[in-house]
């Protein structure tokens, strides 16, 4: 008994500094050496200014931008304070949002067809994605508020649609805050015809 | 549900069997003292620590003595968790000033990192430290897999030694698991998520300039809307956005392989900096399973019965497959309450697109990845999630639950699912037995009364504290004040929280808010009975095994190889778990799915 309390002390202390102090600290030095942008967070600057991580989804409000989906971290997509809605299925508080959400795409794009994502709240709330039918679903609003032409707006589309890993794994999706950032850039650049 | 889906379904399945040989050997190798090629770097680093620990490797324990060890380790090491936490705010690494943990929370948790469980009563990103996640929380996600992989391997060893009255050095045993087998993956692993972006740093928090501010009703204390003096709410410009950083990776990596499931955010491995890319969801699948896969081979390998190994493989993959079919079945059918209500408001037939149930879940996953990781985490202890089960169908979120309820024996925890599933092996081998009327055998080893009892107890506990701490918190105001849904919704988030903590899983129906201090107090207790009620029978069937004599194999033994017996060893787990949890499961999600059908909300 006395013999192993001991052990179990010294144990606890012995692999604490091992497992719980410098295998982290090991980690932590050879991903800032090996891979210094991801390991803090593949942060995505403009004009010298942070604007963002590009794995973090942003809310957009105003109409020129493409919208995020729905998000229940904080206020929105509030990324010290990550939650999903946790509503479950037969909850009418579920139920209302949808319905709200759907009455606004509804008139903003009357008669197409309306994505899911676009009416549900990712599990973390700060989905930086939206799938690619979400992102043409609102190409037309773009175009107009930003005075483009449908194709300008769908080629950068294009370019930030990530098609699935490898050929297979996960979904085609579109990062919202890159998409949104080039939009910027082609606004700002004078026309080129 | 699509080809597609199924395809990265099987081929996950398909990779964890193919690591099930090499891994399971090399793990049989280790915990048998035999050389490996690790051994040049290893073996001095094991000598260090022993040195330093005063364990002596050559003195082998009798079950009483296993026992004793891993209490005493757990105890003591589930003290420096609890202090830690409460001394927090006077330690390094604490960029954000986070305060000392409260007392009930702060003794939830400790009891929910010691056993494996990691439930989190708390919102990791305002709660605990750098220094806290790394040196407390994670740190035992290390020892809590590595003594769970001790304890298997004490029982196989009973299974496989005659007239013997020890089965192995519980220090050794802890210190090899770790060393030999979760240090090196856990290295390779962290980097290859660093390198998908999984963060890894010690920076305060970063606060970035959004693209578009945006106006939102300014909250106060309580979290609700404040008015101003003309009677509408005050609003607030949203400019900037916060962004929680830390050492990520590095609890990520052991989060997934020793099966613990805490996450480092509080939204767990939904997070784009726990999970960012389809890749690094498809590793954490694969690393959550790999090992308690291969201990299979290592029962194989270590009993000499190879294709008894496979055979419950079988069993596992098989009950693994029924499960993810049903989950992905419901979630790619969709809500229809919600399909229905963004109908009702156009005039347009078939406007909304049929993608299935993407509430609370991420569109890089989609429903396939969500519904299969929440297969995988609660077939075995894991418990992290890449998507909300709270938001999940009533028949989608029943499959997460009902893995639970069969004790995590579908691969299980990292020696955990292996122990547990053994004492389903012996009550298989028992029912055989009483079904052609002889003296069960299992391995050549005559199964008697005292094991049987022994199975029983571990069988019997595990409802036991579930049901009666259920039934207990729906009774009382203390109890359901935590559910966040209405229904039979509400119901299944308590039933969800005790199997959840009593199986050691640690996944929850996140709405539900169990920082209270019945909540703290009872689920730490439920953590604690999961985890020590279930090893200490165990220990001492393996105490009993070990000491029993070789009976010769005759044509009257119940062959444990074979289609024969993974079917009857489904059999039992399936009908014990069913007996034990229908009505419940009735009173839950299945009442909710009949009314959710009728187009009831609440």
């Amino acid at each position: 008994m006395k013999k192993n309390l001991i052990t179990a002390v010294l144990m606890t202390v012995v692999t604490t500094i091992f497992f719980g102090l410098l295998f982290p600290l090991l980690i932590t030095a050879l991903a800032q050496v090996l891979f210094p942008k991801q390991a803090n967070g593949e942060l995505l600057t403009r004009n010298g200014k942070v604007v963002g991580s590009r794995l973090i989804g942003q809310s957009f409000t105003s109409p020129g931008y493409f919208h995020s989906r729905p998000s229940s971290a904080g206020t929105g997509y509030d990324a010290a304070n990550s939650s999903g809605s946790n509503l479950g299925p037969t909850n009418q508080s579920l139920i209302a949002r949808v319905q709200g959400d759907a009455d606004r795409l509804q008139a903003e794009n009357p008669g197409a067809a309306i994505p899911m994502d676009l009416l549900t709240t990712s599990g973390s709330g700060l989905d930086p994605h939206i799938s690619p039918e979400a992102a043409e679903f609102q190409v037309p609003r773009i175009a107009k508020e930003r005075k483009l032409s449908d194709d300008v707006v769908r080629e950068a589309v294009r370019q930030h649609t990530e098609s699935r890993q490898f050929g297979f794994l996960g979904e085609p999706r579109v990062n919202v805050l890159e998409l949104n950032l080039t939009l910027d850039e082609i606004s700002a650049k004078p026309a080129a015809h | 549900m699509t080809a597609n889906g199924w395809l990265q379904i099987l081929f996950l399945l398909l990779v964890v069997l193919l690591v099930t040989k090499p891994l399971g050997g090399f793990m049989a190798r280790v915990f048998g003292r035999e050389r490996t090629w690790l051994d040049p770097v290893m073996r001095p680093v094991e000598r260090i620590l022993y040195k330093l620990t005063g364990v002596d490797e050559s003195h082998e324990m009798e079950w009483k003595e296993y026992a004793l060890a891993l209490l005493l380790f757990s105890g003591v090491s589930m003290i420096l968790l609890y202090v830690l936490q409460r001394v927090q705010l006077w330690l390094p690494w604490n960029p954000q000033k986070l305060a000392g943990v409260a007392p009930a929370l702060a003794f939830n948790t400790a009891a929910s990192f010691t056993t494996n469980t990691n439930w989190q009563n708390y919102v990791p990103e305002t709660t605990m430290s750098y220094l806290t996640q790394m040196v407390a929380l994670a740190y035992h996600n290390w020892v809590s897999a590595a003594a769970g992989m001790a304890l298997a391997i004490a029982f196989i060893r009973g299974i496989a030694r005659r007239e013997q009255k020890t089965i192995g050095n519980f220090w050794v045993d802890l210190v090899r698991g770790t060393l030999w087998v979760l240090a090196p993956l856990c290295l390779i692993g962290a980097l290859v998520l660093v390198s998908q972006g999984v963060v890894q740093n010690l920076k305060p928090y970063d606060t970035v300039q959004v693209l578009d501010p945006y106006q939102t009703p300014q909250l106060g204390a309580d979290g609700k809307p404040v008015n101003g003096p003309d009677g509408k709410p005050l609003m607030q410009t949203v400019s900037q956005q916060v962004i929680a950083q830390g050492p990520t990776a590095s609890q990520e990596i052991i989060k997934e392989l020793g099966t613990n499931g805490g996450g480092f955010f509080n939204v767990n491995s939904a997070h784009p900096f726990e999970n960012p890319t389809p890749f690094t969801n498809f590793l954490e699948m694969f690393c959550i399973l790999a090992i308690p896969s291969a201990f299979t081979y290592t029962l194989g390998k270590m009993t000499g019965s190879p294709r008894h190994g496979w055979a419950v493989w079988a069993a596992m993959a098989l009950l693994f497959l029924a499960g993810v079919t049903t989950a992905y079945w419901a979630e790619a059918r969709g809500n229809p309450l919600v399909t229905a209500a963004a109908q009702h408001s156009t005039q347009h037939s078939a406007s909304v697109q049929a993608t299935g149930n993407l509430e609370g879940k991420e569109v890089r996953f989609g429903v396939a990845n969500s519904a299969l990781f929440a297969t995988v985490t609660t077939d075995t202890s894991c418990g992290a999630v890449n998507a909300m089960h709270d938001s999940f169908t009533p028949l989608g979120g029943m499959i997460p639950l009902i893995n639970l309820m069969l004790s995590e024996v579908i691969f299980g925890g990292v020696g955990a699912g292996m122990y547990g599933m053994l004492v389903f092996v012996i009550l298989s081998v028992f029912i055989a037995g009483l079904m052609v009327g002889r003296t069960p055998e299992y391995l050549g080893k005559k199964i008697e009364a005292y094991d049987v009892k022994m199975a029983m107890l571990v069988i019997l506990i595990f409802p036991l504290a579930i049901l009666v701490f259920t039934a207990i918190s729906v009774l009382y105001s203390f109890g359901t004040s935590a559910m966040s849904n209405a229904g039979p919704h509400g119901f299944s988030q308590v039933l969800y929280a005790f199997t959840s903590a009593v199986a050691n899983n640690g996944s929850a129906f996140g709405g539900f808010s169990g920082n209270t201090p019945w909540y703290n107090t009872s689920l730490g207790i439920a953590m604690l009975l999961g985890r020590f009620m279930m090893i200490l029978p165990m220990l001492a069937i393996a105490g009993s095994l070990a000491g029993k004599k070789q009976v010769p194999a005759t044509l009257g033994t119940f062959p444990v190889t074979g289609p024969l017996f993974t079917v009857l060893l489904i059999g039992v787990v399936v009908i014990v778990g069913a007996l034990t949890f229908f009505p419940a499961l009735s009173l839950g999600p299945i009442l909710e799915h009949l009314l959710m059908m009728a187009g009831k909300t609440f």
